[in-house]
């Protein structure tokens, strides 16, 4: 018997193709924790014809804007993203990383201007999308350790 | 060649060598101007902006100067005291507030990126004069100009850089600037000290070699220009270690004593050891004269972005 380990939702979204190990910080970018009012539901190592093992995330009733798709990309470029509407898979939306990361990550250097009270986002210019590399657009340092610099 | 009336100076890497070219050819014009030897209107009526978030005379009075020499005027502050910076003020409002009274604004300030954000608020040029540990792109064209006057051309040029060349802000924009202009580079500093891989990697992107030393004595023969920087005592926690590093790389006659008769010695100034006082009298040393150089350099850049000539 098949046995059905993440069940289908009615409505929301379906982050799938995460790869193995990184769901958690997919949840730290929804911003799950803090004030979620729907069920969020994760599978990890789960085994994966085309990765071998992935992780995938299903946040009911909500569907994800802009930034948060951003975010996502930096961290799990190869993720696909489902939006589903009573049962069915009604959009996929494209995990594309932007030209300029702007108001999606900090910059370490902690003298950096965009790290001050300045009515400024911070902005990373994305210099190579594999490997991903950004560069500060403000103190023109490159960001090491990308993923726990995401906003 | 882009236009330079009204362009921002934030990096050096926003200089095309033809750029650059511009400016020293522009500077030499304003030598006998400098000097007080000719005068100049040329910038009659025009207002600069000084915002000297920390002090930095030097930098401040060359500015202040080579404004007045062009009959231009100068206002604005030498350290955040007493400014409204201390109220809390943002450093964007403080722009978008001083925009309104001059023509063009020098920034020094703490923070990296601070010229850049400010350039983002205001459709006047701004001029960075040193951000942080970041960019002091006026610096490294006087340095540039002061090797272009001396040796007549870049290309070629045997160039050392030595002493702190990790922390030392001015060396990595002359790095970076000598390698798009064509001269060899070697960098010579303590291990812990040396040119961090990031500056490695831009020069290499120029398609150009480098070689790195430890000691100066073993470049010291086939070197055209000298470029010392100060070993500062805070970055060595033991002091016995500072004595004994920045001993190491002093300029002194004996270590000159192979070095090429038309070798020109550089420091971007205050020094404290690392030249001896009596290099000051051989022909070597220019760095007096690099000094001056700020104010016939920065007349250049002033009247590119605010005159109407060129």
């Amino acid at each position: 018997m098949r046995e059905l380990r993440v069940t289908p939702i009615k409505n929301g979204t379906v982050i799938d193709h995460i790869p193995a190990g990184l769901a958690l910080k997919v949840l730290k970018i929804l911003g799950i924790g803090d004030a979620v009012t729907s069920t969020v539901t994760v599978a990890m190592h789960v085994p994966s014809q085309a990765m071998g093992w992935k992780d995938i995330v299903k946040v009911e009733d909500r569907e994800l804007g802009g930034r948060e798709l951003e975010k996502i990309a930096l961290i799990a470029p190869t993720a696909t993203v489902n939006v589903i509407r009573n049962y069915n898979v009604a959009e996929k939306r494209p995990l594309a990383l932007p030209d300029w990361a702007v108001g999606i990550l900090r910059c370490a250097n902690p003298n950096c201007i965009s790290n001050v009270r300045e009515p400024i986002e911070s902005s990373f210019v994305v210099r190579s999308k594999n490997p991903l590399r950004v560069v500060c657009k403000y103190c023109d340092r490159e960001l090491e350790d990308i993923v726990s610099h995401i906003l | 060649m882009s236009s330079f009336r009204g362009r921002d100076v934030l990096s050096i890497r926003d200089f095309t060598p033809a750029d650059i070219q511009l400016v020293l050819r522009t500077a030499r014009k304003m030598v006998p101007i400098a000097t007080g030897e000719k005068r100049s209107r040329s910038l009659e009526g025009k207002i600069l902006s000084t915002l000297f978030y920390e002090p930095s005379t030097r930098t401040r009075l060359s500015f202040e100067s080579a404004m007045a020499r062009l009959g231009g005027r100068a206002l604005g502050f030498s350290s955040a005291e007493g400014t409204s910076v201390q109220k809390g003020e943002t450093l964007a409002d403080t722009i978008r507030m001083v925009e309104a009274y001059s023509d063009a604004i020098v920034l020094r300030h703490p923070h990296e990126g601070a010229a850049r954000l400010a350039a983002d608020f205001t459709e006047k040029p701004v001029i960075n004069a040193g951000d942080g540990a970041g960019q002091h792109p006026t610096q490294t064209l006087l340095d540039l100009y002061t090797i272009w006057d001396e040796k007549g051309a870049f290309e070629g040029q045997n160039v050392v850089l030595v002493g702190d060349l990790k922390y030392g802000r001015t060396v990595h924009s002359l790095a970076y600037a000598l390698a798009e202009l064509g001269a060899h580079l070697t960098f010579v500093s303590p291990p812990t000290l040396e040119m961090p891989a990031e500056i490695l990697e831009r020069v290499k992107e120029k398609g150009l070699s480098f070689r790195a030393a430890h000691r100066l004595e073993e470049v010291i023969r086939e070197a055209d220009v000298l470029y010392v920087t100060r070993i500062q005592k805070e970055r060595f926690p033991d002091p016995q270690e500072y004595e004994k590093v920045a001993g190491s790389y002093r300029v002194d006659m004996e270590v000159l004593r192979d070095a090429k008769r038309g070798l020109i010695i550089m420091h971007p100034l205050p020094r404290v050891t690392e030249i001896a006082p009596e290099v000051d009298r051989t022909k070597h040393a220019v760095y007096f004269k690099q000094a001056f150089n700020a104010v016939p350099v920065r007349m250049a850049l002033l009247d590119l972005i605010l005159g109407d000539g060129v």
